[in-house]
């Protein structure tokens, strides 16, 4: 019997994470699988993000840890991944983003009072998606990789040049709708990109107790769309994957599977103790290759940073952090009709009725 | 039974006997034509036109673009469909069959029924979930449930259900134009129903009941497969004398109370039937409302004739399990009519 190796085989991944800027700032010899570096000047421009990003994170979880907000899932230490795919993406195409997913929005553009609507209580969602090209922040897992399927199918079938990106993490990679949108979004060559942060946690769930593969990336294979794996600590990788796969995916070549190796140095939210599921000697090893540190050393190295630069850089993250020091000390009002105003583009009866109680109700309460 | 409000203008085509499946099939192909973003795809409705044929011939005439199969995956149906109408289309999906739909439930409880809420009215979804749902066809496990009270629990949804073929028609071209998404339910064991018909029709607005049986003793409330049960209960009802209402309630969720209540209030009586199984049913919330809105109209409880509280059954248990014109009847006997 012969079989046909059909031309959609993929060959599986490089085991080997793709780097370009090792942990200490120098180049890595690690084979770059058809990827190429970008310039200086980008690396510059992602690395200023950088920076206000973690500045941000930080300043949510304290203020989180103060009570102002209900809860944050912070992405401290993946900003590579936040801010490296985020950045690649074009006004045009759209971001379908996770709950742990903030700086990918401050990173879109969404305001910080919008982004952190959501932890603070206000509204499920704070900004409006068509005016930022941005899904609602997904909190049931691995649910928005679908989504960013079917909207990019839609593009493909009007001809439109949008595409496509979604996160997801390794806990996710383990829900069935992960399989399906990998498996719908390469049975209709959708230009989607899928990028799978492996922070090595699913709340207090390792790694190794979420999947037996060899690497997450392997999954693409099965589908028959390329998987990639890169390190997700550095951004000048992850740029240039997700660059690569977004033309192809402008292309008409389909979907891909980038798996970012990464690690979450908070918990996962405010609510957990990561001491009781993970030991100190680990989060140091992980410390040695931060996204922020190794490039910072690079760009000395190139050049392009110096003393004068990196305190404007800082001194913007610090603006950045004020600013949303400042949006979260007034509390926003809120309106208690709006309970009812958009469950149905149609009015209800039933809404209506309960509305005016409500209304009548707390008319009451103001009376007495 | 008679068809409402038939177009009978001037050269209109004449009647012709219609299936319920002709008439959803005319529907999709009418709301194809008729706005380019409509879509219809799901589990096997290309080339094979659907299990139930209800979209026979729509790949060959609209194009594999328009019309297609998806991969077999529920979740994947629905949760793609989302994105589909987030970038502006409207996309009708099919769930083949009642419990097929549960893997996409997360979908539609979590994401479809709630998008509209969570952006503020910023995105809607124009999403219609056609659902083939109830019993009496004979079905293995998984082939026979009746899910509404699911859906029907859940905010942002609008559940509609056809009994006949004109409403088929009528309320699967008002789910596809609306801005909301659409839960639509066909009874399967209707779905060879025929009416004389010139197709398009337009009937009840898709939120309102229908009495299609009038009568001043009591008021049946059904919807869907249990509109006929309910029928046939007033037919052999007048035998003995009782003068039975009959009301197709059509759209679960909203729930018409104007109609509903102006025929208890006129009966002051009520019994509403359903295949689903009765505990936490759909009937218990109309029961509940209905007597809330009408209690000192009312001179008998309201009665629930449904499925038993138990897992649909094998067909050969089917005909113990569904609800009967002979229980329906052995209900109103239990009353006091003295009261």
């Amino acid at each position: 019997m012969t079989i046909d190796v059909p031309t959609s085989r993929r060959a599986l991944p490089q085991l080997q994470p793709v780097s370009f800027i090792g942990a200490d700032g120098q180049p890595t010899d690690v084979p770059t699988d058809g990827l190429t570096i970008p310039s200086d000047r980008t690396l510059l421009g992602l690395y200023q993000k950088m920076v206000q990003v973690r500045r941000f994170e930080a300043q949510v979880t304290h203020l989180t840890r103060q009570g102002r907000l209900a809860t944050y899932p912070s992405a401290a230490g993946q900003e590579a991944i936040e801010v490296g795919a985020t950045t690649a993406l074009a006004p045009n195409d759209w971001l379908f983003p996770t709950y742990r997913d903030s700086a990918s929005l401050l990173t879109r553009g969404v305001p910080v009072t919008e982004i952190l609507s959501a932890f603070r209580g206000d509204w499920h969602c704070g900004f409006d998606p068509n005016e930022y090209h941005t899904s609602p922040a997904a909190t049931p897992l691995a649910t928005q990789t679908l989504h960013a399927t079917g909207f990019a199918m839609a593009a493909k079938l009007k001809g439109e040049d949008a595409c496509t990106l979604t996160f997801l993490g390794d806990g996710a990679s383990s829900e069935g709708d992960t399989h399906e949108a990998f498996n719908f979004a390469s049975v209709w060559q959708t230009p989607t990109v899928f990028v799978l942060a492996n922070n090595q946690y699913a709340i207090s769930t390792p790694l190794r107790e979420q999947a037996n593969a060899t690497m997450l990336a392997d999954r693409a294979a099965g589908y028959g769309m390329p998987g990639l794996r890169v390190d997700g600590n550095d951004i000048a990788a992850v740029f240039a994957a997700v660059t690569a796969a977004l033309e192809r995916a402008r292309n008409g070549e389909g979907p891909t599977l980038i798996e970012c190796l990464t690690y979450r140095m908070e918990s996962h939210t405010n609510s957990d103790d990561p001491t009781k599921y993970r030991d100190a000697e680990e989060v140091e090893h992980w410390k040695q290759f931060d996204p922020i540190d190794r490039l910072e050393k690079h760009l000395r190295t190139a050049g392009v940073l110096d003393d004068d630069v990196a305190a404007e850089i800082t001194a913007s993250a610090e603006e950045l952090a004020t600013s949303v020091r400042d949006a979260m000390n007034t509390d926003a009002e809120v309106d208690p009709s709006e309970l009812f105003a958009y469950v149905y583009a149609n009015p209800r009866a039933n809404l209506i009725s309960q509305q005016e109680k409500l209304e009548a109700e707390l008319a009451t309460a103001a009376q007495s | 039974m008679t068809v409402t409000a038939a177009t009978t203008a001037e050269g209109a085509p004449t009647p012709v006997s219609v299936t319920m499946t002709k008439a959803l099939n005319q529907a999709l192909r009418d709301s194809l034509s008729d706005d380019q973003n409509v879509l219809v795809f799901g589990e096997d409705v290309g080339r094979l036109g659907g299990v139930f044929r209800v979209t026979e011939g729509l790949r060959k005439e609209f194009g594999p673009e328009r019309v297609w199969d998806s991969p077999l995956a529920e979740s994947g149906i629905v949760g793609t469909a989302i994105g589909m109408a987030m970038a502006g289309m409207r996309p009708v999906v099919e769930m083949q069959f009642d419990a097929y739909a549960y893997p996409a439930f997360e979908q539609i409880v979590s994401h479809v029924a709630k998008m509209r809420n969570r952006t503020k009215g910023k995105v809607s979804l124009p999403l219609t979930i056609r659902i083939p749902y109830a019993g009496d066809i004979g079905g293995v496990e998984h082939h026979s449930d009746s899910s509404e009270a699911y859906w029907c629990s859940t905010p942002g949804l609008t559940v509609v259900t056809p009994s006949n073929p004109a409403d088929a028609y009528s309320l699967l071209r008002e789910s596809i134009a609306s801005e909301d998404p659409v839960i639509f339910m066909e009874p399967k064991s209707r779905y060879w129903m025929k009416d004389e018909l010139a197709l398009p029709v337009q009937t009840a607005p898709m939120d309102r009941a229908q009495v299609v049986r009038v009568g001043s003793d009591v008021t049946l409330l059904a919807y869907g497969p249990t509109v006929r049960t309910a029928l046939a209960a007033a037919e052999e009802g007048a035998d003995h004398g009782l003068s039975i209402e009959v009301i197709d309630l059509r759209s679960l969720s909203p729930f018409d109370d104007e109609t509903v209540s102006a025929s208890v209030r006129k009966t002051s009586r009520a019994v509403i039937i359903h295949e689903a199984a009765q505990f936490g049913g759909y009937g218990a919330e109309v029961a509940a409302r209905v007597t809330e809105d009408n209690f000192t109209h009312l001179s008998a409880p309201i009665l629930r004739i449904t499925g038993f509280d138990v897992p649909y059954p094998s067909p050969k248990l089917e005909e113990y399990f569904l609800p009967t014109a002979e229980r329906i009847l052995d209900a109103l006997e239990s009353w006091d009519w003295e009261l």
